[in-house]
């Protein structure tokens, strides 16, 4: 094996509400000089269709689908939020908005990078066992390129995993 | 008209009513259907014409009482109401995800507590929605606390939802009774729901960096003091009007006058602008829907039911009732079904209308679109892939609704109970 087999070209930085700093931040510290950055940013469906779920619910109403509405402004805030994440990261990158499954979406697009770069989400008071959200737990789970992951502030202390189980030989001679 | 023909006749045009309500053909308004329906019912003599027009003048004031909340409400929406509900929730929450949960709870229970259901979703929702972005949050639980309490909110007033107004007509309670013997449910049911959607979001609520992305929104608004002293000057005018014998829909029109006359003035709104807000197709709809569903309760749909239903206020037969209510909400709409249970209950004393109350509000949550029906036409017509994820949000009905539904008739029965049903 080779170096420019390990080489590391292409990184993604999975953007998401509320813990985005933290990726942007060990994407500056630890990528190489030189390598392509990627803004991976995804809107999932669930609250416009809960929106239009529930407008389709009042049976009979005329008026303007909040629904509608919703998606115009996740759009937007979308947008805010991965021109905001280019700001802080400063450097030249590729920006990719995608409307999905947000999970799915992430591993799907982030198969052939040499990088994801990802923020736990999830109980952040300790350091497991289960402390990975949901949807950090599928990305870590099923990406197909390597996977960075870090904390969005300080980590917990190490004392906060709980003791092993006790082992029958334990019991004593 | 023989019963059996009237039955089959009125039922045929139900389903039609309802399918076209749940299809819409070419997005056109529901009382397209509803409307000729209706006609046809009594011009083939399935409802005679003196029982419709009863129906009729049952339903009207009604559907006038529902306009001028909607136009109400609309106009509170000009005034930059919700909009200022918006900043002060993202003042007060201080970027912190379960802070704002809690204030959208207490929004959107109010608001639709006072303002309905068709309020907190077409209005705040979106508001809500902006106010996460815009503090960096994920917006998914506030979002769907907003269409949650929508629903398991509008316990509280008659004027909460439409399913309420008609209840109220038709039961002879006062307006302060009703919300007197509704508060213990509704504050019940709202526990509910905080508990539950505090676990469920656990990992959206915990995600809050170490900054926050908050920029000032432009022109942000103070309370715009006026609208706010009309709507509580409007609440105190139902429980007053009710107390002296006078429909509240009285109060609920000179709100909705005072705060349109301003706006007139001001230049902020036109007739029209009014008259859409008033949603006139809506109005016919129900009045539609309700002619024919009274065709299908007299012509033999009451004597089918009424063995299901238990008769008495024990907390058993609420029990039973609420269940009944939910089963039919979740199977169509809790308008229809509302309609159908009503006449059937309205004997046993106002605990029993109240559980069909609790059934029809709290039952929707547990489909996506409050309806069975609804949900598999949308999902039918989505091609695989794209359909939203109904198990989260089935999950999630199904962690409140059951829970919430028990609970909150255990709360009218003590209710009930202490004040004397």
């Amino acid at each position: 094996m080779t170096d420019s087999d390990t080489a590391i070209r292409s990184v993604y930085i999975w953007i998401a509400e509320g813990t985005w700093r933290a990726s942007v931040d060990a994407a500056l510290s630890l990528a190489p000089d030189g390598v392509r950055f990627t803004l991976l940013h995804v809107t999932s469906p669930d609250a416009a269709d809960t929106a239009h779920g529930a407008y389709r619910g009042l049976l009979g109403r005329g008026g303007p689908d909040p629904g509608q509405r919703l998606e115009a402004l996740a759009s937007i805030s979308a947008a805010d939020l991965i021109e905001a994440a280019a700001r802080r990261l400063g450097r030249p990158c590729d920006r990719l908005e995608i409307q999905g499954h947000t999970e799915r979406a992430v591993v799907a697009v982030s198969a052939d990078a040499d990088l994801l770069i990802v923020a736990r989400d999830g109980d952040r008071s300790r350091l497991g066992p289960k402390s990975l959200g949901k949807a950090t737990r599928f990305v870590v789970d099923h990406a197909a390129c390597p996977v960075l992951l870090v904390w969005p502030e300080a980590a917990p202390d190490v004392g906060t995993i709980p003791p092993p189980p006790h082992h029958p030989h334990h019991r004593g001679p | 008209m023989n019963a059996a023909i009237g039955e089959t006749v009125s039922v045929a045009a139900l389903l039609g009513v309802l399918a076209w309500a749940v299809i819409r053909p070419r997005g056109w308004p529901e009382a397209v259907a509803a409307v000729p329906a209706a006609a046809i019912l009594i011009a083939v003599g399935a409802i005679p014409v003196g029982d419709a027009g009863t129906e009729a003048r049952r339903l009207g004031p009604v559907i006038g009482f529902l306009i001028a909340i909607l136009v109400l409400a609309h106009l509170c929406d000009d005034d930059g109401l919700f909009k200022a509900c918006g900043a002060w929730m993202a003042r007060s929450s201080a970027g912190r995800p379960r802070r704002l949960l809690i204030l959208v709870f207490v929004t959107a229970a109010v608001t639709t507590a006072v303002l309905s259901l068709d309020t907190t979703v077409v209005l705040l929702t979106p508001v809500v929605f902006a106010t996460a972005a815009r503090l960096d949050l994920r917006a998914r639980p506030h979002v769907y606390a907003c269409t949650h309490l929508a629903n398991s909110a509008s316990l509280l007033l008659p004027v909460s939802n439409l399913t309420n107004l008609l209840v109220f007509a038709t039961s002879g309670l006062a307006f302060g009774r009703f919300a007197e013997l509704m508060a213990l449910p509704w504050l019940v049911v709202i526990g509910v729901e905080y508990a539950v959607f505090g676990r469920f979001f656990a990992s959206d609520l915990a995600a809050k960096g170490p900054g926050s992305r908050t920029r000032p929104e432009a022109g942000d608004v103070g309370l715009p003091v006026f609208t706010v002293t009309v709507v509580i000057l409007t609440l105190a005018g139902f429980v007053a009007a009710s107390a002296a014998g006078v429909s509240p829909a009285w109060a609920a029109l000179a709100g909705a006058a005072v705060l349109a006359a301003r706006a007139l003035a001001r230049k902020r709104t036109t007739p029209l602008g009014l008259l859409r807000a008033a949603d006139v197709p809506f109005g016919l709809f129900v009045l539609g829907l309700g002619i024919v569903v009274a065709a299908v309760v007299d012509n033999g749909l009451d004597t089918a039911l009424r063995p299901l239903l238990p008769a008495g206020t024990s907390l058993p037969a609420l029990l039973a009732i609420a269940a009944l209510a939910a089963v039919l909400a979740n199977v169509c709409n809790n308008l229809p079904a509302v309609l159908v249970l009503l006449p059937l209950t309205v004997t046993s004393g106002a605990g029993a209308v109240l559980a069909v109350l609790l059934g029809v509000n709290i039952g929707p949550n547990l489909t996506y679109t409050g309806s069975l029906a609804t949900l598999l036409w949308r999902r039918s017509l989505r091609s695989h892939g794209e359909t939203p994820d109904l198990g989260e949000f089935t999950r999630l009905g199904l962690l409140t609704v059951p829970a919430g539904l028990v609970l909150a008739v255990l709360a009218l029965w003590a209710g009930l109970r202490a004040m004397g049903g």
